[in-house]
């Protein structure tokens, strides 16, 4: 187990390196100088952005830029973004929050999504299971932004039931409707990769095996059939938890939040190379471990998974 | 794409069941309600992009805070009329050389007196090349700005020549050579005085700003959220506070903000989106503004064309402008967001006069015709407008080729740039071949703004790389005016002689498209589009 974390813990570094070195290289490339717009409508000093380019280091050949920025990252700078402030807190002041709402959107995603469709594969072909089919189906079809104009509209200026926007990033009984919006989507397909595992599950032999033993039904359903079930859904939600960041930035968009979704896409508008590259590494981060949770999850839930 | 498609058809339904069902809004709001002068208000803007430095920061978010935090030596009340704030008195008898009284008695917000040195110290920081400030190019008249600002490496000294103080009241301005509306600029944030805790910290400067304005910093600067201010009760200024204080909200998207208006969370909004610019009446009824600043949209070309560069191509743009419906596109494409220009100087400036484009501004589509074939024709018979596709410019630009198109038979497309960035870097790096959209706001309202910034040879934003001799002369004339009444005169034979040439073609006037909600009054909005913030009052709750 430990070899194997070890491991996996290597293989990161060659994709990390190799993630921000294309992301570096694609934010590079876009068009637009960022430095002549930093003075807007106005004719550029020129004086002045020899001395800011210099500054930024952007005067030195890119691979150069590259390795000072990598090696700035292992002593744990993040850069500068252009208009002075260090990325470091940008990041600082943006992920807290797209951290909530994500984990936020993840939670219900994982109770609710989990339980509905232990429910419908439980309850196969009824009345119920059809229901959730057919809203799952619903949701899955309409776009996220969709959905969130339309909360927004309804609840928040037709009914006034919460305020359009997030007043407070940190509330977390603001963020209940952008983190319910964010989380839809996954939301129904959890429901329905439950659904489809438990039922299949539900006639394998050990489940035959555990009536037949006279085990009680709330651990033939709990320990037996949720656990074998779950490891699909695992696999998802750890890849999941990393869309729901990066997915953050149309729901952050809408409602006002003030997370990394919106300064990635600011910072993508004005080609703030150092910003984009720093979320974006961040991110990068997350998948990773998230993607290693997933499978060492494994080995707890499926005791025949085991890593030598 | 089957997927993008059934997306468009969702978004068009809930596109038009919002609009269907934001009508009925709006009941009017008393207007005289009991007034706290303590009681605070929001106003919609957007995280500054800089720290709030005046010389470094030349975008709206930075802009705005710095605004209510500083008071200049001059600046403008609602009308546009010049004023005296932390000056006495700007005396020049030749425009060149100027004497600078303060007022006594102003104090920063920790309680420093403001003093000569406060303004001079402040200019030789943020001219000075060391300290790469945005805005240092606001002090190259005056003299010795090339000694701290050298066009390539480390500057030998670190003050103007020009600046002297003389005593704690006192200092005088030399510039390198006369300039009639020097005493207009000086209200910019760039000539704002900085106390001495600035010098010893910019950075902690830069997050918890010191001014001599009529608000100050009220708590942290909260990032990406809002920026407050309260009331300093040791204001000078002519305009002191009737509200106790103004909260800078940042929003991400208009659309966002526009929500929050709508249901009173954020009190005062400056531009609607374009989304709602067809129901924000509805939606606020009498809490909708929607009146002229001092902003215009030209079509340029580009002087440097081997093709537009032609003299005779100026009887071309003439031809072009008269096939153009103005007052039509204002009405239908515009929804009366803009006016139909009638010269290069908007209707609020002051120096401006009715017509001065003259008939070339009149929609005449046989004239049209015949002056482009005077004029030898657009060059292969077609042309292009390029716009930016970030900034709701598509609409108008498609109107003004379709009425080029039918009225005199060029081809005429729109050709839109996805970014506004993108479409600078080719217009700066001298690559169009065709016509493109200008845009001009005002850094001061007058004339010379205008036009010396746009037009003169070499200036910063003349696009066009459009040179002409006497109008240069013209301009220099007008800048060694005794008055500034002689000088906005030249600046209008200047502008008059633009219809000569017709570097570009004027379109339109720009709107302030603002709201307010139900917990203020007394909003006013001034040509810079700004809510006079000290003005407004808030409603007792």
């Amino acid at each position: 187990m430990g070899r194997y974390v070890a491991r996996r813990l290597l293989q990161m570094i060659p994709v990390f390196i190799g993630t921000t070195l294309l992301i570096f290289l694609m934010v590079y490339s876009l068009p637009g100088d960022p430095i002549k717009a930093l003075f807007g409508d106005k004719a550029a000093d020129p004086a002045t952005v020899a001395r800011l380019r210099h500054q930024f280091g952007l005067d030195q050949p890119l691979l150069t830029q590259y390795w000072n920025y990598l090696t700035g990252l292992f002593k744990g700078d993040f850069g500068q973004s252009f208009t002075g402030r260090p990325v470091a807190d940008l990041i600082g002041e943006a992920f807290p929050v797209t951290i909530r709402l994500a984990l936020y959107a993840f939670a219900i995603e994982v109770v609710i999504g989990v339980a509905l469709g232990m429910l419908t594969g439980l309850k196969r072909g009824k009345f119920i299971d059809q229901l959730v089919l057919v809203l799952t189906l619903v949701v899955i079809s309409v776009p996220v932004f969709v959905l969130g104009f339309l909360a927004q509209f309804f609840l928040g200026l037709k009914w006034q039931l919460i305020t359009p926007t997030v007043q407070d990033s940190m509330n977390l009984g603001q963020l209940t409707v952008p983190a319910i919006v964010l989380g839809a989507l996954s939301l129904a397909y959890v429901t329905r990769l439950t659904r489809t595992t438990v039922a299949e599950n539900l006639r394998a032999d050990y489940m035959r095996t555990a009536l037949a033993k006279g085990l009680p039904k709330s651990r033939r359903l709990g320990v037996h059939l949720m656990r074998n079930s779950l490891i699909p859904v695992v696999t998802f939600l750890g890849t999941d938890l990393g869309m729901l960041m990066g997915g953050a930035i149309v729901t952050e968009g809408i409602f006002n939040v003030q997370g990394i979704g919106n300064t990635l896409y600011r910072a993508i508008q004005t080609s703030e190379g150092p910003t984009v590259v720093g979320i974006v590494t961040v991110l990068v981060l997350i998948y990773l471990v998230s993607s290693l949770v997933v499978d060492l999850l494994y080995a707890v839930l499926d005791p025949r998974i085991r890593y030598a | 794409m089957r997927g993008a498609k059934s997306a468009t058809w969702v978004a068009g339904a809930i596109a038009v069941a919002l609009t269907a069902t934001a009508c009925g809004g709006g009941s009017g709001s008393g207007n005289n309600a009991a007034v706290d002068p303590n009681g605070t208000y929001t106003y919609y803007s957007t995280e500054p992009q800089h720290e709030l430095i005046p010389t470094n920061s030349n975008e709206v978010g930075g802009g705005y805070i710095i605004k209510n935090l500083f008071r200049g030596l001059v600046d403008f009340d609602a009308k546009g009329k010049l004023r005296y704030q932390n000056a006495e008195s700007v005396e020049s008898t030749d425009n060149q050389h100027f004497t600078v009284k303060l007022k006594k008695g102003w104090k920063f917000h920790n309680g420093e007196p403001v003093t000569a040195s406060s303004f001079v110290d402040a200019w030789n920081w943020g001219a000075n090349a060391k300290n790469a400030q945005l805005n240092s190019s606001w002090f190259e008249f005056i003299k010795g700005y090339e000694d701290v600002h050298p066009k390539e490496g480390d500057p030998e000294t670190d003050k103007m020549s020009g600046l002297k103080v003389v005593n704690d009241n006192e200092f005088t301005i030399e510039l390198s050579k006369p300039v009639s509306t020097f005493k207009e600029r000086l209200f910019y944030d760039a000539f704002f005085p900085l106390p001495k805790a600035f010098f010893k910290d910019t950075k902690a400067f830069g997050e918890h700003p010191i001014g001599n304005g009529p608000y100050q910093q009220d708590g942290n600067w909260e990032h990406k959220v809002q920026f407050k201010t309260k009331k300093f009760a040791g204001y000078q200024g002519v305009d002191k506070p009737k509200n106790g204080g103004v909260i800078f909200k940042f929003y991400n998207t208009d659309d966002s903000a526009y929500n929050d208006l709508v249901s009173d969370k954020v009190d005062i909004m400056y531009k609607v989106p374009n989304s709602a610019t067809s129901k924000f009446k509805s939606d606020l009824g009498e809490r909708a503004v929607n009146e002229p600043y001092g902003g215009q949209t030209t079509i340029a070309f580009p002087m440097y064309d081997k093709e537009w560069g032609k003299p005779e191509k100026a009887k071309v743009r003439q031809g072009l402008s008269m096939a153009i419906d103005r007052d039509t596109i204002v009405k239908t494409v515009l929804k009366d967001a803009y006016d139909a220009a009638d010269g290069w100087v908007p209707t609020v400036v002051e120096g401006y006069k009715k017509d001065a484009c003259g008939e070339f501004c009149k929609f005449n589509p046989t004239k049209a015709k015949q002056l482009i074939k005077e004029g030898g024709g657009v060059p292969g018979n077609k042309m292009t407008i390029t716009f930016n596709n970030d900034g709701g410019h598509r609409d108008w630009a498609e109107a003004v080729c379709n009425d080029i198109k039918q009225n005199t038979g060029v081809n005429c497309a729109a050709q839109p740039r996805p970014t506004f960035q993108q479409v600078r870097n080719e217009i700066t790096g001298k690559k169009m071949d065709s016509a493109f959209r200008m845009a001009w706001v005002q850094d001061f309202p007058n004339i010379s703004n205008f036009i010396s910034e746009q037009y003169r040879t070499g200036a910063g934003a003349n696009d066009m790389g459009f040179s002409d001799p006497e109008l240069d002369k013209l301009m220099d004339q007008a800048n060694s005016a005794k008055t500034i009444e002689e000088s906005n005169k030249l600046y209008g034979e200047a502008e008059k002689k633009l219809t000569e040439k017709m570097p570009s073609i004027p379109l339109f006037f720009d709107h302030t498209l603002g709201g307010y909600s139900n917990n203020v009054q007394n909003v006013k909005f001034d040509t810079y589009r700004q809510a006079i913030w000290t003005d407004v009052e808030v409603k007792k709750k």
